[in-house]
């Protein structure tokens, strides 16, 4: 056996032999989860950094109006403003399928469904929720535009499916969330069902569900693959009519991204600029949004 | 209360106007009753419309891949080669890109993501915690196309310079860090852009999982004398390592059906390479590459069945991701 000798004032507490091994390779561990997560926020700040440097000098109001040029790429840079007002086009009538979508859904799961019935909708719900984009955008390929041709209401459609499931898992837990006691003051004043949940409940999860929202739409503006194949349109002048292919921006930075012509990989930069900005201050304003609303609440 | 007060409530409650009039207390109750049921069918519809789009992708994809089926069968899965140009499909190839570029991703992942998530969860403080975790949560806002477009002028030219010539020096005698590209588009610089999208699903899930651990558990072995590595291995992963799993899956899941920046940096070359600097092309970077351009009916229709593959692959492992964290859970 290892006999110590008399405790040494000075190094009364320093760990020997296994216990200081045990502390080192602690310590190490600590160190690598430390690493690992400024690594993923370095990585973050790279990628921002990294776009901005190459797209920010093309930010303009000019930019943002003009079209890219329509028959040869010179040097003449182009502008975005088909693509944008496309973009908008397309996410405002996904949101508008999937809005309503969602948040009746997550009604009907909290406050109607019995567990039968539930199970295979939430079920349906967790496995669209984790559907690749991409089988979306093929799924609205062949039921619509095999038919009827590409559309701006194909592709808000298939952004739709990627929408849902977002509306709906967030609007469940924030209806969940809303303290019983509101809906038994509710029944206890003998209201209906129906106005429980349209007056009291609603009003209550409405913080949490404009910020799925808002998630959601930041979430659709950058999809390209449910929309590649559904409103492929590029390099058009404007064309809001939702009959037809619209331009947009994922598409757009998709294409130019390929070019082999600096100025268009240039115009890329400058349109993954606009995105990356709208998306990332979307999900900031979210959060804070959320925040506000929850303290509100006194949640 | 004073009893004349009371009395005088009451009969004041008596004489409310509405609930006097019987006719429009009636009218009341119908027009509840009527609303209450429109707002239950509204519901249902909602719900109903979510459980028929599952339905439906299913259809749609198994019978836009009717022409391939019946021209191969199975046997498609097996089949190795892809050439629109002869008219010969087979998911092989496609389906050994998904599985290397996913799996490959998905193990560098766990290990960052799971580090990330105990981060979060048990070592740092929590003002840290609230800044850096909505911080990697970010780092999936990032559009595929974006990260694409950064895969494409940052990470493939750095792969290609930095990267490949001494990992093969160091590591050459695994097949797998064959000699160099070219180009630096390959399965490993698709890897390294998935490894960015799938690290912050497994983070966040992860710090969920470890955040439900009771705090006596972990006191516990602390007063044990355990140190912050043992109270992770004995009280921590060891009550969740189903948890943990289930998010490894779902970042699975998440990895093979990436599209779009994938096509744009692995070079969508169909071939089975042992080599990961050597280009290639999974499930869903040909769909997105090709969809658009068929050469012909049969090769949309095989386009279609690699959309089944993956829709079948993404389905069992989101399904076997459900079965793991509900009953291998909690043993507490």
């Amino acid at each position: 056996m290892n006999v110590h000798a008399s405790p040494d004032p000075a190094h009364a507490l320093t760990p020997s032999g296994n216990l200081r091994r045990r502390m080192v390779t602690s310590r190490a561990v600590v160190a690598v989860t430390v690493l690992a997560a400024a690594l993923a926020v370095s990585v973050l700040f790279i990628i921002v950094y990294f776009v901005a440097q190459r797209g920010a000098s093309q930010i303009s109001v000019a930019f943002f109006i003009r079209q890219l040029p329509l028959v040869s790429y010179g040097k003449v840079t182009g502008g975005i403003g088909p693509a944008i007002a496309g973009s908008v086009e397309i996410v405002l009538l996904s949101t508008l399928i999937a809005l309503p979508a969602g948040v009746l859904t997550a009604i009907y799961l909290t406050e109607f469904a019995g567990a039968r019935v539930a199970a295979p909708i939430q079920t349906a719900l967790e496995l669209l929720a984790g559907l690749p984009t991409i089988i979306a955008g093929i799924f609205v390929a062949g039921l619509l535009v095999a038919h009827y041709g590409q559309s701006a209401y194909a592709a808000g459609l298939a952004l739709s499916i990627v929408q849902v499931p977002l509306i709906a898992r967030t609007s469940i837990e924030s209806i969940r969330r809303v303290p019983a006691s509101l809906r038994e003051a509710a029944d206890a004043l003998g209201i209906a069902r129906w106005r429980t949940i349209t007056g009291v409940v609603l009003p209550t999860a409405a913080g949490g569900i404009v910020t799925a929202t808002i998630l959601a739409i930041a979430r659709a503006a950058g999809e390209t693959a449910p929309v590649l194949f559904t409103s492929s349109a590029f390099g058009t002048p404007y064309q809001l009519n939702p009959n037809q292919q619209v331009p947009n921006l994922p598409v757009e930075i998709y294409n130019l991204a390929n070019s082999l012509n600096p100025t268009a990989v240039s115009d890329a930069w400058g349109a993954a600029f606009l995105l990356i900005c709208l998306i990332l201050l979307a999900n900031i304003g979210a959060r804070l949004w959320l925040r506000r609303s929850e303290r509100k609440r006194g949640l | 209360m004073p009893v004349r007060l009371l009395s005088a409530r009451v009969s004041s409650l008596a004489s409310f106007p509405q609930l006097s009039n019987r006719r429009q207390l009636e009218r009341l109750n119908r027009l509840d009753a009527r609303a209450g049921s429109a707002l239950r069918w509204l519901a249902l519809f909602g719900g109903a419309a979510v459980f028929l789009a599952l339905m439906a992708i299913v259809y749609q994809v198994i019978s836009g891949a009717s022409l391939a089926l019946s021209r191969y069968g199975i046997s498609f899965v097996g089949r190795r080669q892809w050439s629109p140009a002869v008219g010969r499909f087979g998911a092989l190839a496609l389906l050994y890109g998904t599985l290397v570029t996913s799996v490959c991703s998905v193990a560098v992942a766990t290990v960052l993501g799971v580090a990330i998530g105990l981060f979060l969860s048990l070592m740092a403080p929590r003002r840290v915690a609230a800044v850096v975790g909505p911080l990697v949560e970010m780092l999936a806002a990032i559009p595929s196309v974006v990260l694409g477009l950064v895969g494409i002028y940052l990470i493939a030219p750095f792969v290609l310079n930095n990267i490949e010539a001494p990992l093969h020096s160091v590591l050459g005698f695994i097949p797998l860090f064959g000699p160099p590209g070219t180009v630096g588009n390959s399965d490993f610089t698709a890897s390294l852009v998935l490894v960015i999208m799938v690290v912050p699903i497994i983070a966040a899930l992860s710090r969920d999982v470890f955040l439900t651990v009771p705090s006596e558990l972990r006191e516990g072995a602390e007063a044990l004398g355990a140190t912050r590595l043992e109270v992770i291995r004995g009280a921590v992963l060891s009550t969740t390592h189903s948890g943990v799993i289930a998010a490894c899956m779902l970042g699975f899941g998440r990895a093979i059906g990436e599209a779009i920046a994938v096509t744009q940096v692995i070079g969508n070359i169909t071939q089975i390479s042992h080599n990961l600097f050597a280009p290639g092309d999974t499930l869903g970077s040909l769909i997105a590459n090709q969809f658009l351009t068929p050469v012909s009916a049969l090769h949309t229709a095989s386009m279609f069945y690699l959309a089944l593959v993956l829709l079948v692959l993404e389905l069992a492992t989101m399904l076997l991701a459900r079965y793991v964290s509900r009953h291998f859970g909690s043993r507490r």
